[in-house]
């Protein structure tokens, strides 16, 4: 066993480079970790084949005995949200799975093709086709991958539904705990409960978290949130129990269409960037990773989207950065604050006694 | 495109957007998210706007009505995006009153205690006593699990201000604490009790006096920070009307706990011994005010929580409540009355200015436009300054050889 700090990548230290944010490409190492860890893994949701089944939060539920909640976040309580097939609402301390349901229509010139889906027949523009019959591409990528959107074409309700002047559809995404690189409720977290695993996850410790609360407005995702029964927080440990003992974490392992892929994180970056790059191939032009860029303001997720929309259409924070980011120039500005007291103060007593 | 750079931009982009007789067989999504939106009648991905109804903070001055206007933005149904924090309220703010007024008269303490004010050395120590042991038992009370509060020192991380300010609280309350015991040792009951339990106290009785100022100036190294960790607190969340005036904030917290440190300490002592609480405390004022006038209208929409609802109106009485206390500390601070309703009045302007600012954070956590704005105008401030860079070197390419395609 290595001896492993709870505390999150310090303020000072020889390579202070990139130890608040940025891209660190050991990011065990980093909370020391021997150079023997396993790989760091994640979870790839790839929200083009969601179909919004939910088996993701059933799974989850199941395996960690998560206590039932409301769309708000009450717990024991069953509630409709009203607002779609949506009542798990949101990420929460009893929900650690959370599917999005948005419906999306827009306007459309008459007449509609009759063959296919707008794109479907371009071929310059993506990266992976047969250069003597794409067609012949096609089928095979067909055959060998329920990923591929050819292949998912004729029924797939994000795209193929279609009135007379407009088009439906349905975005679905099963949001879950991002496990940043540089995680805000690490950073702050004041006793340790809050810990990197040794597959670079982020875990809280449920035998040390003393309820302060801090994580949950210091995370830029609203992910982690507390039990108010129960005094301490909760989030997604990415199966901690089940990874230690070789197993994938049990959303990836309930979900029937692939969206949500675990796997060693480098090989699902490279995954999604394939994936990106065929969508965009089809002609699907609002397709985007989310979380995937290690330069962003959290160092990159361990657990990443591909997208269909803007990421705050899903409930996602467009631009988030870790807090910690700027917290040198806060401690500045609060040494700089207690200065002035003292000195304030001082030169307060100097002078005529009165 | 009103600047050249963004036409630049777009007749960069120009070669290769042009027909190539591959188009897609639909509409070409022209619009950005190739036109899609909510479904349905009214699209509910734009937040209901609740604030206007029945006048609420807009009422009372045209001050709100002039502030950002409205922006388009999207959202999941309205629902907020990071999560409100659970701190209790007004435990949390109290705090942090509690903490900036004893971090100050812990300094004032110390200070009087060598230059011959024996009043006011005692009332800021007790008031420093006071105010260190009560706020250790809020936020041992706000704590989820307060059995765990020990919890809090078996690690140190700079990068948690919550960590830092344990090892900041725990030594400064039990210091401040201990100056008060050996104050109370004064009082004659006192002594006599104390004398009941430790036999050999009369023995080191003269010891008494240098082990309380010991213990004073000891805690007055810690008072400063007491008084400003509490806002790196908050300002380090992703909280947006706590994040944005990160800058700022500390000196909010400083200036307003010199106002209440001062202001308290003018109160309990007799005015010939008290001109530099006068001093402090209206010194703080200036500094609050000045600092609070920044959060409130240098941050753009993220400023706009300041003035809006139940913060905008404690923020408000804050500010009356600070006004007055310092123009009847600078006009009757001289008189014992004066110095009284000043120094009430200034400490009552404090733990508002508190409130107030802890009641905008929780609003600017609520509403998804104050997270989700921002992050857009920083994302395109990025991409106008790349688009900027890029220009240059596309500028260069299109004159080397691909002029002719342009077309406006």
């Amino acid at each position: 066993m290595t001896a492993v700090s709870s505390a999150s990548p310090g303020l000072e230290g020889p390579e202070s480079k990139n130890r608040l944010f940025g891209p660190l490409p050991d990011v065990q190492g980093e909370a020391g970790y021997e150079a023997d860890h396993p790989a760091r893994v994640g979870f790839f949701t790839d929200t083009s084949v969601c179909i919004g089944c939910k088996a993701c939060e059933v799974a989850c539920k199941e395996w960690n005995t998560l206590p039932m909640d409301d769309s708000q976040g009450k717990k024991d309580a069953m509630g409709l949200s009203g607002m779609s097939y949506d009542n798990t609402g949101m990420l929460g301390a009893n929900s650690w799975r959370h599917v999005a349901f948005i419906e999306q229509s827009r306007a459309v010139d008459l007449p509609m093709p009759a063959f296919g889906r707008p794109g479907d027949d371009r071929t310059d523009a993506g990266l992976p086709v047969n250069p003597v019959s794409p067609q012949a591409d096609s089928v095979l990528n067909a055959q060998t991958s329920v990923l591929n959107a050819e292949a998912l074409s004729e029924f797939d309700p994000q795209t193929g539904q279609s009135g007379a002047d407009k088009q439906i559809r349905w975005l679905m995404s099963s949001d879950v705990c991002k496990h940043c690189t540089h995680a805000g409720c690490l950073d702050v977290c004041p006793t340790g409960a809050l810990f990197r695993s040794e597959f670079g996850t982020v875990v809280v410790q449920q035998d040390i978290c003393n309820g302060c609360g801090y994580c949950v407005p210091a995370c830029p995702y609203g992910v982690i949130d507390k039990r108010e029964d129960d005094g301490r927080v909760f989030k997604c440990t990415m199966c901690y129990d089940r990874l230690t003992d070789g197993l994938q974490p049990a959303c990836a392992t309930a979900c029937p269409t692939q969206s949500i892929q675990f796997g060693d994180l480098d090989e699902l970056q490279a995954r999604a960037d394939a994936r990106l790059a065929t969508l965009k191939g089809q002609g699907v032009e609002t397709a985007r990773l989310y979380g995937r860029d290690e330069d962003d303001g959290v160092g990159g997720n361990g657990a990443f989207f591909l997208l269909l929309d803007e990421p705050e259409v899903y409930g996602l924070p467009p631009d988030p950065i870790v807090t910690t980011r700027d917290l040198p120039s806060m401690w500045k500005a609060a040494a700089a604050g207690a200065a002035m007291i003292v000195g304030v103060v001082a030169s307060a007593f100097v002078g005529r006694k009165r | 495109m009103t600047g050249p750079s963004n036409d630049g931009h777009d007749n960069g982009r120009a070669p290769s957007s042009g027909p190539t007789g591959n188009e897609p067989a639909g509409p070409a999504p022209v619009t950005p998210g190739a036109g899609w939106h909510r479904a349905g009648g009214t699209d509910l991905t734009k937040p209901r706007r609740k604030r206007r109804k029945g006048g609420g903070g807009w009422g009372s001055g045209n001050r709100e009505a002039a502030m950002v206007p409205e922006a388009e933005f999207s959202s999941y149904y309205g629902r907020q995006i990071i999560k409100t924090p659970t701190w209790k309220n007004p435990e949390v703010p109290i705090y942090f009153f509690l903490g900036g007024a004893a971090g100050t008269s812990s300094v004032i303490a110390a200070l009087a205690e060598f230059t011959g004010r024996p009043k006011l050395a005692r009332n800021a120590e007790y008031a420093a006593g006071v105010g260190a042991l009560a706020s250790v038992v809020l936020l041992i009370d706000d704590l989820g699990r307060p059995e765990r509060f020990l919890h809090m020192l078996r690690v140190f991380k700079v990068t948690s201000p919550l960590s830092v300010g344990s090892y900041i609280l725990s030594p400064f309350s039990a210091l401040t604490s201990a100056a008060a015991a050996f104050r109370l040792l004064d009082l004659a009951p006192v002594a006599g009790l104390a004398t009941k339990v430790v036999p050999f106290l009369p023995k080191v009785a003269g010891s008494i006096p240098v082990l309380r100022k010991a213990s004073a100036v000891g805690a007055a190294a810690f008072g400063g920070p007491m008084a400003t960790y509490t806002a790196v607190l908050i300002a380090n969340t992703a909280v947006p009307s706590w994040h944005a005036p990160y800058d700022e904030l500390p000196f909010v917290f400083a200036g307003s706990a010199m106002a209440a440190g001062g202001g308290i300490t003018m109160a309990l002592t007799p005015v010939d011994e008290a001109g530099p609480s006068r001093k402090v405390a209206l010194t703080g004022v200036a500094v609050e005010l000045a600092a609070m006038h920044r959060v409130e209208n240098g941050h753009g929409i993220v400023s706009e929580p300041y003035h809006l609802g139940k913060a905008g109106k404690l923020l408000r009485a804050a500010k009356a409540a600070t006004v007055s206390g310092a123009g009847i500390t600078a006009l009757a601070g001289r008189t014992r009355a004066g110095s009284v309703v000043g120094g009430v009045l200034l400490a009552t302007g404090s733990l508002l200015t508190r409130m107030g600012v802890f009641e905008a954070g929780m609003a600017s956590a609520k509403d998804p436009k104050y997270t989700v704005i921002p992050q857009r105008e920083r994302i395109a401030a990025r991409e106008a300054a790349r688009g900027a860079t890029a220009d240059g070197t596309e500028g260069n390419a299109v004159e080397a050889g691909e002029a002719s395609t342009i077309t406006r």
